[in-house]
């Protein structure tokens, strides 16, 4: 989609350096001439929130950095430290803490986004790949992360999740002790945490260039879910959505500010602020609100192994989704049938996340190993078969047709004849 | 083998072979150069340094524990009561998930017997490591359907010789390596 760069240097410095490095151009080219669909609607920006607050988590880590000491004996009291006697640090840690949960929701968004308009089809599928690589960064990155205050979610959380290697088979205990780089979870691991957390973001923030890049060269899906026909379909990436996006991100700050100054410890566990005992674990131990669903399909399997294997897995089916959706309509908005797994496929996730914070007992398991089993269904059996089955709706002729109708798109777009 | 041009024959020549064995020569190097920055993260030689811990466990009444930290984990250290020991003798070893004793002590095939668990002529010691075999948590003692152990974590049961009966801990607990240096004192390591 991208056109080549309109873009014409018109000072003595610029047209220097452009001849040299034609980054001015690039940068004109992907983020202000760049022709983005019209009918984008708001959960289209969450691509902008979310590199949006990998910036602020860059940000607020490093000052937190220059405080932090990743040592089991003074890890945690380091953290007081930063509460109490920090100029701001009380604010920084908490921009930090409560920057994460909300990376989370905001990346969850996205994704399911993703999967109601069809973003991860052809062509787009390698811009779907990068985006769950980038979860999974994630995912390792926030784990890390909250390990470093050292108090007793952060050790339990670090030795119940490095002991997830010890299910492999033959080598499964070597791989542990090469995790912790000792017997148990200690010094020796937080250290290491620490240097992997300073680095992964960095790495993310890599993964996300080339997600950008990818996405640059397919041209944003929309939620029509065809593809731009004429100039028509498109307005500027500058002013439009450079506008849009900052003002969803505005917004998308507002939230954080509220949790930050009325709700800090919120999305938190009061058992984090006593510190690390490797002899005593607390009676409920719970992960992070954004790692509850998969941690009640790791609990939802009696068998060890195959419990990790069944938390591996609901990640990686994500990876071959592209190629599970055996219907070439890319919008719910045209598929009766799939439009409704979607939002039960919705609830599911945010049933398991309510399971994965309950006790791991009774009712509590039946109903995880139901909602388990249905995750896994969506994907390998629903998602193949309704492709296969059902019959979309008449899709409009064009972006342009079904915006200037007024209705955005829906049944009402049909085959009124094409002028444009 | 001709060592003439050979480019469209299928016949390996002298510069295919120099190939391979130049490529061979530099994998084996880069894996050469690239362990010490895998083994670098395994414990250490001060972790590795087999630390022992003595314990004086004569103020241990029957149905009494303690807990010693060695490595950087618990070790359970209980005085069993007789109703305890009969519990355990009572269960036939076949009806175990986990047949195995899991104990440093003994050859790794010994049978999950009452007397393969508890300590060599002192059946009314047991000593184990107090790390759950699911996910690692520290069970809490004298708790869960079998009076023994039972882990928060994810719900793993284990019985009065810290035998795995239900739940999803694979393993009974891991007995370490210990000795009775005197009626009174427990070498761990
Ligand atoms: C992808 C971006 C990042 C995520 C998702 C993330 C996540 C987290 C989380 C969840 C915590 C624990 C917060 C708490 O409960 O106190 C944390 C702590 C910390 N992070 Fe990050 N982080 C990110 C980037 C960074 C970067 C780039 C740095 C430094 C260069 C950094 C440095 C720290 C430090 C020093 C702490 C310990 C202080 C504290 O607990 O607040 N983080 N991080
Ligand atoms: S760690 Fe004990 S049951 Fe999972």
């Amino acid at each position: 989609m991208e056109g080549h760069s309109t873009y014409q240097p018109t000072n003595g410095a610029a047209k220097w350096l452009e001849r040299r490095l034609p980054v001015i151009g690039l940068v004109h080219s992907s983020f202000v001439a760049y022709p983005t669909p019209r009918n984008l609607n708001y959960w289209w920006t969450f691509g902008a929130i979310l590199s949006f607050v990998l910036v602020a988590q860059i940000i607020t880590g490093i000052v937190l950095a220059m405080h932090y000491v990743p040592a089991g004996s003074m890890a945690f009291n380091s953290v007081e430290a930063i509460m109490r006697d920090v100029n701001f640090g009380w604010l920084l840690r908490y921009l930090h803490a409560n920057g994460a949960s909300l990376f989370f929701f905001a990346v969850y968004i996205h994704m399911f986004r993703g999967m109601y308009y069809g973003s991860y089809k052809e062509p787009r599928e390698v811009l779907w790949i990068l985006g769950v690589l980038i979860l999974l960064l994630m995912i390792a990155a926030a784990f890390m992360g909250y390990v470093l205050p050292w108090g007793q979610m952060s050790f339990w959380a670090a030795t119940v999740i490095t002991n997830l290697f010890s299910a492999i088979p033959l080598v499964g205990t070597a791989i542990t002790e090469w995790l912790w780089g000792g017997f148990s979870v200690d010094s020796a691991t937080l250290n290491r945490f620490y240097a992997l957390h300073y680095l992964l973001p960095f790495m993310i923030a890599g993964v996300v260039v080339l997600h950008v890049w990818a996405l640059h060269v397919t041209g944003q899906n929309n939620p029509l879910g065809i593809d731009i026909k004429s100039k028509k379909d498109t307005v500027a990436f500058t002013p439009y959505a450079t506008i849009k996006d900052m003002f969803a991100t505005v917004v998308f700050l507002i939230l954080l500010a509220w949790m930050v100054f009325y709700l800090p410890n919120y999305a938190g566990h009061p058992d984090n602020y006593i510190p690390a005992d490797p002899l005593k674990t607390p009676a409920h131990i719970v992960p992070e609100w954004y790692f509850l669903p998969f941690y009640a399909i790791l609990r939802a399997i009696p068998n060890k192994l195959a419990g990790v294997i069944a938390l591996f897995s609901a990640i990686a089916v994500l990876f071959v989704l592209p190629w599970l959706d055996t219907s070439r309509v890319r919008s719910a908005r045209f598929r009766p049938i799939y439009r409704q797994f979607f939002w039960i496929f919705v609830i599911v996730c945010i049933g398991l996340g309510y399971l994965g914070s309950q006790p791991a007992e009774g009712g509590y398991v039946i109903a995880s190993r139901i909602l388990t089993a249905y995750y896994f269904i969506h994907f390998l059996i629903i998602l193949p078969v309704i492709g296969l089955i059902e019959r979309p709706k008449p899709l409009p002729n064009s972006i342009s047709e079904s915006v200037l109708q007024g209705s955005g798109g829906g049944a009402t777009a049909t085959t009124t004849g094409s002028e444009g | 083998m001709a060592n003439t041009d050979t480019a469209d024959t299928a016949e390996p020549t002298r510069r295919d072979f120099l190939y391979i064995a130049t490529g061979g020569v530099a994998a084996v190097g880069a894996a050469l150069t690239v362990w010490p920055f895998i083994d670098q993260m395994n414990p250490d030689a001060a972790a590795l340094a087999l630390a022992q811990v003595e314990v004086d466990v004569s103020a241990l009444e029957p149905g009494m524990s303690l807990t010693v930290k060695w490595r950087g984990k618990p070790v359970f250290v209980r005085n069993r009561t007789e109703k305890e020991i009969d519990e355990s003798k009572a269960v036939p070893v076949s009806s175990l998930p986990d047949p195995v004793a899991r104990n440093a002590n003994l050859p790794a095939s010994a049978e999950a017997t009452d007397a393969n668990r508890a300590a060599d002529g002192r059946e009314a010691w047991l000593i184990q490591i107090g790390i759950c075999t699911h996910l690692g948590c520290v069970p809490l003692g004298q708790q869960g359907a079998y009076g023994g152990w039972f882990c928060p974590c994810h719900g793993s049961v284990y019985d009065t010789a810290g035998r795995i009966r239900q739940g999803p801990a694979p393993q009974n607990l891991h007995i370490p390596v210990y000795s009775f240096i005197s009626e009174s004192k427990l070498r761990i390591g």
